[in-house]
């Protein structure tokens, strides 16, 4: 394609992007830099049902005087993306020096809220991804192989799961795994255990996320895989087929070479999404025991108080750059195959 | 600097108790019975234009006083309501936006500060010398000398009981929690319940919630004397982490997931005999829907006290309405009128005796009324209004699930909140 046209070609996506997803990154940046002004407080005399008491209260004048004059807050450096609650250099430096072994020093460190987060993201991450393509490779070979006339609705209860919102999935799971509902008491029988909770124990929500995670990611590589199989050439089938090669033979010297660009674009997309894994947090309330990096901008943002825009702000940065390190290793593959196959 | 002085001079006042005020009360009672007096007495209800669009939260009793508003709103209004637990997670981004995304929110002496520290609801007291002829002296929640919100009725948790099986035991009703948690001992060792005890313990704000009470119960102070720096990393936080580590132990192992809502269906399943949740669920729990049996055999106790103290570890609440800054004012009229008749309806009040404390003019208390003016009147603080006290809650919301969990000790989950606040009290300017 002549570059000219291909700029014509793109310009409309791009300016798109530009738009709605450069000019956002660039304002969070910038917002992230920054922290609110300083409250000024002035005494008041306040009186409810209860009686009346002398407290505080935030002097709005003042602090709209100041806010006027710094309309984007106090800039703060990367001071945010150091504190406690992002990166937390002093926090690590100071375990650093305290701790006694490497296990005290990981304690202390997975227990800030960043890498806390950090760590519940790439275990969802990688405990979901590989299990996804496997599955949605067998999934699409299978209905591959079924009757035409099955082929339909087959399809449409495979993908059932990505058409459902994730919010309303996880709910519904949530409510399967109470420990009256029809999973979870059905648990509580098998092991014989009255206490036996899925929501109770931080592994076993884990592993129920993830199995969630699992069961809503499989439709979107499975969808993938069967397009591309639609597209795998039948000659060499034929050819194998008549040297008297085995179905596993087929699959495994065949099909599975010609699907490996797109097992890597998968993997690229699912990775990407896991990275953001938000909703199964909020509907299966468990909060308590997972927070992912997502989760952690949404509690910033909707946490009964000011929305802390500078946190929020950080996290996201981090969240970008977090995926960007997760993925190079898959562009710098795809950027190698692609320069050989010139 | 001045913010540090202005607290320490605060919390000096609020130690030797302001005679003060009472006096000033009286005087602009009298004020506003003159200007009241003074007018025609306008009627609330039936409001024909402008908007009406509140944000609640979602309970029983929320529920039966919004039917009444939208009845004093009358047909022709345009009248919508937002019911929803996360109330308290919307209002600052809902209100803050302008044309605001609500004209009105019901507020309480938790949620309001928020919105105080951020000026998004108005002062009302030109609406209520219009519309307020029939509100008490105490429904109005004055702020410097300014009405902001119209209360309408008082709120605590307290403790419920199961009657039978305290008796079916022997076992007294409790008053204090170490008694509480004998007696839920008692129950399940005796195989009637494998967990006994409830509380709203959901991660998040519940959780938060119950520390407040445990905390304040031990007689703790959030804050150090004389700053915004946080001071619950010490022997009584400690102590009321362990009481709740306790309760927990008795309580569904699904604790981390329940809040008052899931709680209230776990009594009416039958499957709790104590529990400490808000007076306000009477009007779910004592009503005609539901196992009867269940409903009979509850009981409503004060709330215990705990480690010896002699007040009640719970918390008191009004919960008023509140009225944006930024809707017109059309709206901000419209709303206050249909809100406020229902806010003075006797007839409402009296309809509906058990559903909560009304503060309503002419209302005669229920049954259900007891805990409540019993925690009042054995001391117990109203819900710290302090302009910092959310982001504390906040951090307390995170950070003790942990400890609850058995994964880290009180002492490290109570450093963790203080951390956690000064981070977020420094990112908002408040250190």
């Amino acid at each position: 394609m002549p570059h000219k046209t291909f700029f014509w070609f793109f310009f409309p996506t791009g300016l798109a992007m530009i738009l709605f997803i450069g000019l956002p990154i660039v304002s969070s940046f910038f917002q992230s830099l920054h922290i609110e002004t300083e409250q000024i407080l002035m005494e008041v005399e306040n009186c409810d049902p209860f009686g009346c008491e002398t407290n505080v209260r935030v002097d709005l004048e003042a602090t709209a005087k100041l806010k006027e004059q710094n309309p984007l807050g106090r800039f703060n450096g990367f001071g945010t993306y150091a504190d406690r609650n992002h990166l937390a250099f002093d926090e690590i430096g100071e375990a650093w020096k305290s701790s006694s072994s490497m296990s005290d020093f990981k304690d202390i460190v997975l227990n800030l809220p960043f890498y806390k987060a950090l760590l519940f993201t790439l275990t969802f991450c990688f405990a979901v991804t590989p299990p996804v393509i496997i599955l949605g490779f067998f999934v699409a070979l299978s209905i591959n192989t079924l009757a035409k006339i099955m082929k339909g609705p087959t399809i449409f209860g495979a993908i059932l799961p990505m058409i459902v919102t994730p919010l309303i999935g996880s709910l519904v799971l949530f409510w399967m795994i109470d420990s009256q509902g029809i999973i979870g008491a059905t648990i509580q029988i098998l092991f014989d255990d009255q206490n036996l909770s899925l929501k109770a124990s931080s592994n076993l929500t884990w592993i129920t996320l993830i199995i969630y995670g699992i069961w809503h990611n499989t439709p979107f590589a499975f969808v993938v895989f069967y397009a591309a199989l639609q597209t795998v050439p039948h000659d060499p089938i034929e050819a194998a087929l008549i040297d008297g090669a085995s179905r596993f033979q087929r699959v495994r010297y065949i099909v599975i070479p010609h699907l490996y660009p797109v097992a890597t674009f998968i993997m690229l997309i699912c990775l990407m999404d896991n990275f953001r894994v938000f909703e199964p947090i909020i509907g299966f309330s468990a909060e308590g025991v997972a927070q992912s990096l997502s989760w952690m901008i949404y509690q910033d943002l909707r946490n009964e108080n000011k929305m802390l825009f500078g946190s929020a702000g950080a996290t996201s940065m981090l969240t970008i750059v977090g995926i960007a390190i997760l993925l190079t290793p898959v562009l710098i593959r795809t950027w190698r195959e692609f320069r050989t196959e010139r | 600097m001045q913010n540090e002085l202005l607290i320490e001079k605060v919390h000096f006042a609020r130690k030797k108790y302001l005679g003060g005020n009472k006096m000033k009360n009286i005087f602009y009672a009298i004020i506003f019975s003159l200007v009241s007096s003074g007018l025609f007495a306008a009627d609330p209800c039936n409001v024909s234009s402008g908007k009406i669009n509140i944000l609640a939260n979602e309970f029983t009793t929320y529920r039966i006083f919004m039917d009444e508003v939208q009845s004093c709103a009358g047909s022709d209004a345009d009248f919508s309501v937002t019911h929803s637990v996360d109330h308290n997670k919307l209002q600052v981004a809902a209100l803050s936006a302008n044309p605001a995304e609500f004209s009105a929110k019901l507020v309480t002496n938790g949620s309001i500060t928020p919105l105080m520290n951020e000026g998004l609801i108005r002062p009302l007291d030109d609406l209520v010398a219009k519309y307020g002829d029939n509100l008490n002296e105490n429904q109005k929640i004055t702020i410097d000398g300014k009405i902001y919100a119209v209360a309408f009725m008082a709120n605590a948790q307290h403790l419920w009981y199961r009657e039978s099986i305290l008796n079916d035991l022997g076992i007294a009703v409790p008053s204090t929690y170490e008694e509480v948690i004998a007696a839920a001992e008692k129950i399940k060792a005796s195989g009637k319940m494998a967990n006994p005890y409830a509380g709203a313990f959901k991660s998040g704000w519940n959780l938060g919630q119950e520390f407040v009470n445990m905390y304040l119960g031990h007689g703790g102070e959030f804050f150090k004397s004389g700053s915004a720096q946080p001071n619950v990393n010490n022997a009584k936080g400690v102590a009321a982490l362990n009481v709740i580590k306790r309760l927990t132990e008795l309580s569904n192992p699904d604790f981390l997931t329940q809040d008052t809502n899931a709680v209230k269906e776990e009594w009416e399943s039958g499957n709790v005999a104590l529990m400490h949740v808000w007076n306000s669920g009477a009007a779910s729990l004592l009503d005609d829907e539901g196992d009867q049996a269940i409903k009979a055999d509850t009981r409503l106790a004060p709330s215990p006290s705990v480690g010896g103290g002699s007040k009640p570890a719970t918390t008191l609440w009004w919960d008023g309405i509140g009225i944006a800054t930024n809707t017109s004012d059309e709206n901000a009229e419209a709303s206050f009128r249909a809100l406020v008749g229902a806010a003075s309806s006797s007839e409402l009040a009296n309809n509906n005796p058990n559903a909560t404390v009304w503060l309503i003019k002419g209302y005669t208390p229920g049954d259900t009324a007891g805990p409540v003016v019993d925690a009042a009147s054995r001391g117990a603080t109203p819900y710290p209004s302090f302009p910092h006290m959310s982001l504390m809650h906040g951090a307390l919301s995170a950070e003790l699930v942990e400890f609850l969990q058995g994964n880290e000790s009180a002492e490290k989950a109570l450093a963790d909140v203080e951390a956690a606040y000064i981070a977020k009290a420094t990112e908002q300017g408040f250190l």
